[in-house]
């Protein structure tokens, strides 16, 4: 996925890039059938399915009943028979209604069963924070499906990794949970070519250069970290490499001890909960794999280990420019 | 051994009073007194209006995204009129007129509405739980509350609201067969405002009723018109004393429609026909109860001239001390508080690093 061969392609937002994904594939693979509440003739709540139920009809465009645990459940029943279920969970904030059969089934089944009856599903769902939503639609608890062994969790940065990630995920032969980071609907555009493109699921990507410090973000996170690599750049003459993770689980460790070997200090920014975050894994494998090329503690900056506030503190509680500078000179200040 | 028809002893009845021109039928008009009727009348008026000024506040970017009442307002007031102080109230989130008729302040709800926490604060001594979002999922908590109430013998019953996508979630039926087996006293409210989101009713669910449903589990299940303050106020009177009496729950579908979008993020032109609306909208609840008012002689157009007046003047005092509130609950640091009983160190230390670098910005 070279820049180079965007130029010039057509400018999409998130949500069409994702839709993109959903229509091309949809128009060359028949098993694919898409189904949650509201995504036929309203076209989703963020329009990422808008158009399909006219070109591809009801039998594989399913608006369904209210019912989280059913939409999976019935994902579940329909991937073991060999269709490829993309669900979706309205908001990931609804998305615990269909725990169990996502614990219970979905990273089940395959392993039940012997192989016989692999899952090949994605759960697309919004999560996140920063649309100023109500209750419930501004989380990100990718920790509760990254802790789940058998499921995939993926979270895109962008509209053209937005689109090869969800094509990645729909091949993927494992039920895959989709995160999407809703802020990033509409934020920009971006070149996203029309010729399908994928990205490995479990491979983080490089988004800038240098040797000075290890920036670690993924989803919403990852503009306001390269953001903040940049006013390092300037403001204090450091180089940070800034890793957009894109995979949570599998989560590719490979690349950020890579780097943190070179630079010695790692900043991980997240907006969800910093205890038992994702953060913390990543500091674990630090710790394990490269404990000896560390030259200052690790920092996290993340959300606050509490629900996230109604909309008139969230701003309050989500990672900023000014923490994310902040924690990357705390890192800095160790001699 | 033959095959036999099982007698079920359920079937669902459908109760209207008040015909959309006013009329109504003397022989099923519940008990009420003029005081009540226009005390009704008053808090239904005062959440429509109530719910217009949020859509204004809401398009000018002063409060948050919402879900309007509007068209619902005889469903949740009729049913609240039923019930005493003491009965346990347990909404969804479009209970605004509910609300209202339980006394919350406006003030809270605009709190609510503008995104602060501190708006789902509950007096201490109401029966209130506070707006449930994701769907259906408050219905168990009514159940516990009124097998509770059973279990202290405080003769209180619990109600709670929901829609027509509800009845497809397993919460709602789970709590249902909960209470139908051990006769707590709840009252299962649907308001069948036709619409989830862009689903409608027939596309939710193959059954006939909503009502039925709650047959399924031996439950009495009736069907009331939802814009139509009497019926639902004889229905769920009906509701609640059989809870009182110790013969279980009840489920009653109002059959509404709701006149606004979803939510203000919605845009029901994807989905749903202006006739569609315009053909509910001569259903309104609020001037079909005026006209019978009016027919009563207990309202003049001048007298809802001064009622409109009023409800206003009340709205605008509510707006002024919400803003007011606002910004004496600037902090931060409020994130951290109501968690658990005691904070945690770790919170505190948290709470602590925020205040830190909240002073060294400011
Ligand atoms: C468990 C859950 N799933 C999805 C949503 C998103 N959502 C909010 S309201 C709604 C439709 C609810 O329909 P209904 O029960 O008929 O209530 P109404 O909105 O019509 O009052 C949906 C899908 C949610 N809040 N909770
Ligand atoms: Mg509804």
């Amino acid at each position: 996925m070279a820049d180079s061969e965007a130029k010039g392609a057509p400018e999409r937002t998130m949500a069409e890039a994702l839709n993109l994904a959903l229509t091309q594939e949809m128009e060359q693979d028949d098993s694919l059938v898409v189904l949650g509440e509201d995504v036929g003739v309203d076209g989703g709540v963020f329009r990422v399915t808008e158009g399909l139920l006219d070109k591809y009809g009801e039998s594989r465009v399913m608006d369904t009943p209210l019912a989280e645990a059913a939409i999976v459940g019935v994902s579940v029943g329909m991937a073991a028979h060999g269709l490829k279920p993309v669900c979706e969970a309205q908001f990931s904030g609804f998305s615990y209604l269909a725990m169990h059969q996502l614990e219970a089934h979905a990273a089940r089944l395959r392993w039940r069963s012997r192989g016989r009856f692999p899952v090949p599903m994605v759960v697309r769902m919004p999560y996140g924070g920063g649309v100023r939503a109500l209750e419930h639609h501004s989380e990100s608890k990718e920790a509760f499906f990254a802790h789940t062994p058998g499921l995939k969790v993926v979270i895109p940065s962008g509209p053209r990794n937005a689109r090869a990630l969800l094509l990645s995920a729909i091949r993927d032969p494992d039920p895959v949970i989709f995160m999407e980071p809703k802020r990033l609907y509409r934020a920009f555009r971006e070149p996203v070519p029309d010729a399908p493109e994928t990205i490995p699921i479990g491979e983080s990507q490089s988004r800038r250069d240098g040797d000075d410090l290890t920036l670690v973000a993924y989803g919403a996170m990852l503009r306001p970290t390269l953001q903040a690599a940049e006013q390092l750049a300037d403001a204090d003459g450091v180089e940070a490499e800034v890793i957009d993770l894109l995979s949570i689980s599998p989560l590719d460790d490979r690349r950020f001890s890579a780097s943190a070997r070179r630079t010695g200090r790692v900043v991980i920014v997240h907006e969800a909960q910093r205890s038992f975050g994702p953060g913390a894994e990543i500091i674990a494998r630090l710790v394990e794999q490269s404990f000896w090329y560390l030259e200052a503690p690790v920092v996290r900056v993340t959300g606050y280990d509490v629900q996230v506030p109604y909309f008139a503190r969230e701003a309050d509680y989500l990672p900023d420019l000014e923490r994310i500078v902040a924690g990357a000179r705390e890192v800095l200040s160790h001699a | 051994m033959p095959r036999e028809q099982i007698d079920l002893r359920c079937q669902v009845t459908h109760l209207s009073v008040l015909d959309e021109d006013g009329s109504f039928d003397e022989a099923l008009a519940p008990e009420v007194s003029d005081d009540l009727l226009l005390h009704m009348h008053r808090s239904m008026l005062l959440a429509r209006r109530f719910d217009e000024r949020m859509l204004k506040l809401q398009r000018q970017g002063r409060i948050g995204t919402f879900a309007p009442v509007s068209g619902q307002e005889a469903a949740q007031v009729g049913a609240m009129a039923a019930l005493t102080e003491k009965d346990w109230f347990v909404p969804s989130f479009r209970e605004f007129a509910a609300s209202i008729w339980r006394g919350l302040p406006l003030k809270q709800l605009l709190l609510y509405n503008a995104g602060y926490n501190e708006g789902g604060a509950v007096p201490d001594d109401a029966h209130d739980l506070p707006i449930a979002i994701p769907v259906a999922t408050q219905i168990p908590h009514a159940v516990g509350l009124a097998y509770a109430a059973y279990y202290r013998d405080t003769g209180a019953l619990a109600i709670t609201f929901f829609g027509d996508g509800a009845t497809s979630e397993g919460d709602f039926h789970e709590a249902i067969n909960f209470a139908g087996v051990f006769a707590a006293p709840v009252i299962f409210l649907c308001q069948n405002n036709q619409w989830a989101i862009s689903v409608p009713r027939e596309h939710q669910t193959h059954s006939r009723t909503l009502a039925q449903k709650a047959l399924a589990y031996s439950v009495p299940g009736i069907q009331a018109d939802g814009n139509d303050v009497l019926a639902v106020l004889a229905a769920t009177r009906e509701a609640a004393e059989r809870a009182r009496n110790g013969d279980g729950p009840t489920m009653i579908e109002c059959i509404t429609y709701r006149l606004s979008v979803h939510t203000t993020a919605d845009d029901p032109s994807k989905y749903r026909s202006d006739e569609e609306v315009e053909a509910w909208r001569r259903r309104d609840p609020i001037p079909r109860l005026q006209s019978h008012l009016k027919a009563q002689e207990l309202l003049s157009d001048e007298e809802i001239d001064k009622l409109e007046q009023d409800i206003a003047a009340e709205i605008d005092d509510a707006w002024e001390q919400a803003q007011t509130e606002m910004h004496r609950l600037g902090s931060a640091e409020a994130m951290f508080e109501h968690h658990y009983a005691a904070l945690p160190a770790y919170l505190r230390r948290q709470r602590d690093g925020l205040r830190r670098d909240r002073g060294q910005e400011r």
